[in-house]
């Protein structure tokens, strides 16, 4: 058993290998068309494109017929598909720039609509008398495990060209990714650039949908670049990592289906994209909903602890006498602000494990030496905002205490100073309070 | 080939996919507003997990169970879609396509699976056939009525009671969800509720005839109102007449047109979805103050052209 693992896994069989490295490709081609999808909002027009190939699939095979051929020439059948989803996307791009309708609407009229057509076309095709068109539904349907070596080539042939053609392209495609408003003033034929984008996803899509059906080349334009946005904000890794990941889902997918041969092998390379997908929604280090978490937590933490401390020090500013680092009633700095107990209890213990306080009495606290200097950088810096408020901004001095909030954590080093500069006589004081420092209501 | 004459049958069909237009009209008018309006087509391709499972759990292929099985798959698909698009940030059409390709990849291996034991086919569920409603009459009171036109006939009373009880919350929701919230109209609980009623229409009409007509009514019929007007009462009035036109047209044309080629019938759902998109060129060319021809002609000038009152 695990002998035939390896195998497979390392293409050791000549078949497995050719429609692994052939769904590789294809991984790789979408993964790279459809990051340029997802930036531009349009990943499902892989769908579109699928659905709307099929009038071309059934006229072409009328015509066929109707020169006398079979109909079932597999030249022909793709030709077909790809006219009639290029005529798809055409139409797509006329409704929305002629019409108010934003782009899901164009995408899901053209998908409903061809999609429709296509049925229609086939139902009629299926009665020609004379020529049998069973099994052309199936065209769309895919066949991973049968390909043989010519489709394999043709497959990794034309995905390697797109690809290639993509990343030649990458500058142009990044310009109306981001902003084809600037694109359009900047003299770009944003339209052409359009097209020229669709079409590389029709040839991918129509190539794909034969090669390994409908719901596998939806997923490989859309799955690999949702994944890969998680992990990078630069597009150059995640056109690489897209790419990758379209890649390893193919390997993957395709070598579990050689191991489980009853279940079809699309399915299993979409899962095996989900799955990678899954993992880089929670754990992708760009984006991921963990690591975004986790840093939310900490700036709360943060904030928690420099609000606490600040409290501290502006209660040691109101004790009689010269300004000394003397323990503070928990009671009293509870009071000072309006905080639930169990905030209360959180904070203290953070502040506690930076180091920045220790408990002096059971009932009072007192600030230790890096505790007390970053209670003074705190208080300073929420200062020297609301001060700037008041002079700059004509904030009346009520007003200024909650701005100074928020900013008094993200005041960096260069800020400071630009405020210092700007208020020009501070110096190297910490100003007084302008408004009446007070606990919050009892 | 002679046309065949429009029998009782033809009303029967044209009136069950006027039913199942309208039913999806109205709930698609809301879809478009907010942006999904790839969400019936995706729910379409959802469901066949849910099917499967059905199919597992009673071991029979009755349509109650499997009904229900969908319907949660569907809800769960705006679910999924909701979470992933709202935790991970990622574009919603992408969310969409992730879900439910996976969706269907479940679906087809649990598919495979039951295949040992019968016969579910997955193209079964993508055509579901208008064409058939006629041969399964069940009767009600006095009358004798196809079984997929009292579906969807309730499924649209069950549609517009909802609309027109929460029609305040629900056009405040889709054009300012902010505001709705501040006023205390949750737009989670009104979208929760929308996608519902998507999903359980969705699964009802595709059910009893088809997916495609259901796909192309979400979305053609409110695209064309929302060409011709931007009021929300005109939109959902528009969308309702032009999902009843096409659903006529498109059988119409399904039995007209093919025998043209020497062809007796063709498919009435594909036919009706095309309809509607020929209704929504129309309506693209010959909008009054959209349409391209209002536009070619100055339609736009018009407003802040001087008023020609002053020439004699």
């Amino acid at each position: 058993m695990f002998e035939t693992i390896t195998d497979i896994l390392f293409l050791k069989d000549h078949n497995t290998r050719v429609v692994v490295i052939s769904v590789m490709l294809l991984g790789v081609s979408s993964g790279i068309i459809g990051a340029f999808l997802l930036l531009r909002k349009r990943s499902l027009m892989g769908d579109v494109l699928s659905h709307a190939t099929l009038p071309g699939i059934g006229l072409a095979f009328a015509l066929m017929v109707a020169m006398g051929g079979t109909g079932k020439s597999l030249p022909g059948l793709l030709l077909g598909a790809a006219v009639s989803g290029a005529a798809g996307l055409l139409l797509m791009l006329a409704i929305r720039s002629t019409t108010r309708l934003r782009d899901d609407v164009a995408m899901g009229f053209v998908l409903s609509v061809f999609f429709g057509l296509g049925v229609a076309v086939l139902g009629m095709v299926q009665k020609i008398p004379g020529a049998n068109a069973a099994g052309l539904e199936s065209f769309i349907y895919g066949k991973t495990a049968s390909m043989v070596f010519q489709d394999a080539a043709l497959i990794g042939g034309v995905a390697l060209v797109v690809s290639v053609v993509a990343v030649l392209f990458k500058k142009e495609f990044t310009l109306i990714c981001f902003d084809d408003g600037y694109a359009t003033s900047q003299g770009w034929p944003v339209v052409l650039l359009d097209i020229a984008m669709l079409a590389l996803v029709t040839i991918v899509t129509v190539i794909g949908l034969q090669a390994v059906g409908l719901i596998l080349i939806i997923a490989f334009l859309i799955i690999p670049a949702a994944a890969a946005r998680f992990w990078t904000h630069r597009l150059d890794y995640m056109l690489l990592l897209a790419a990758l990941i379209g890649a390893l889902s193919g390997w993957l997918g395709a070598s579990f289906s050689g191991i489980f041969s009853d279940l079809p092998a699309g399915a299993i390379i979409v899962l095996v994209a989900a799955a990678i997908f899954i993992i880089s929604m929670f754990f992708g280090t760009a984006r991921g909903v963990v690591p975004r978490l986790r840093d939310q937590a900490r700036l709360k933490r943060r904030i928690g602890r420099q609000h606490l401390l600040r409290a501290a020090y502006e209660i040691l500013e109101q004790q009689p006498g010269p300004l000394a680092n003397v323990p503070v009633d928990r009671a009293s700095l509870f009071a000072h602000r309006s905080w639930s107990p169990r905030e209360f209890r959180r904070f203290l213990a953070h502040a506690r494990a930076e180091d920045h306080l220790e408990t002096a009495t059971p009932d009072a606290i007192r600030l230790s030496e890096s505790g007390f200097g970053e209670a003074a950088r705190m208080t300073r810096n929420h200062r020297l905002w609301e001060l700037y408020l008041i002079r700059h901004a004509d904030v009346a001095p009520s007003h200024v205490d909650r701005d100074a909030d928020m900013v008094e954590h993200i005041l960096g080093a260069d800020l400071v100073r630009q405020l210092e500069d700007e208020l020009g006589d501070i110096g190297n004081h910490l100003p007084e309070s302008p408004h009446a420092v007070q606990p919050a209501a009892l | 080939m002679n046309a065949m004459p429009w029998t009782s049958f033809d009303t029967w069909i044209a009136v069950t996919g006027m039913l199942c237009a309208v039913s999806c009209a109205i709930p698609g008018s809301f879809l478009v507003l907010r942006k999904m309006s790839m969400m019936g087509d995706a729910i379409s391709h959802a469901v066949l997990p849910g099917l499967a499972l059905a199919f597992f759990a009673t071991g029979a292929r009755d349509s109650l169970p499997m009904f229900v099985g969908a319907a949660v798959v569907g809800i769960l698909t705006a679910l999924f879609t909701q979470w992933i698009s709202k935790f991970g940030q990622v574009d919603r059409g992408a969310a969409m396509g992730i879900v439910f390709t996976t969706l269907f990849a479940i679906g087809l291996i649990l598919i495979v699976r039951a295949a040992d034991y019968v016969d579910l086919d997955p193209g079964c569920v993508l055509y579901g056939a208008i064409e058939l409603t006629p041969l399964d009459m069940v009767v009600l009171g006095p009358f004798e009525l196809p079984r997929a036109a009292i579906v969807n006939g309730t499924v649209l009373l069950m549609n517009l009671g909802i609309v027109v009880l929460l029609f305040k919350e629900l056009r405040l929701s889709s054009f300012d969800p902010a505001l709705a919230d501040t006023l205390g109209f949750s737009p989670g609980f009104l979208h929760y509720l929308l996608m519902t009623m998507v999903a359980v229409t969705t699964v009802a009409a595709f059910e009893s005839v088809g997916s495609i007509i259901v796909i192309a009514m979400l979305i053609v019929p409110a695209a064309t109102a929302l060409l011709i007007t931007r009021r929300l009462v005109p939109v959902l009035v528009i969308a309702s007449v032009v999902g009843c036109a096409s659903a006529w047209l498109g059988h119409y044309m399904a039995i007209r047109i093919p025998p043209l080629f020497g062809i007796s019938d063709t498919n009435s759902s594909g036919m009706m979805a095309f309809a509607s998109g020929l209704l929504f060129t129309l309506a693209w060319i010959f909008a009054p103050l959209e349409g391209l021809l209002a536009r070619f002609f100055g339609g736009r000038g018009k407003a802040i052209r001087p008023p020609a009152t002053t020439n004699p």
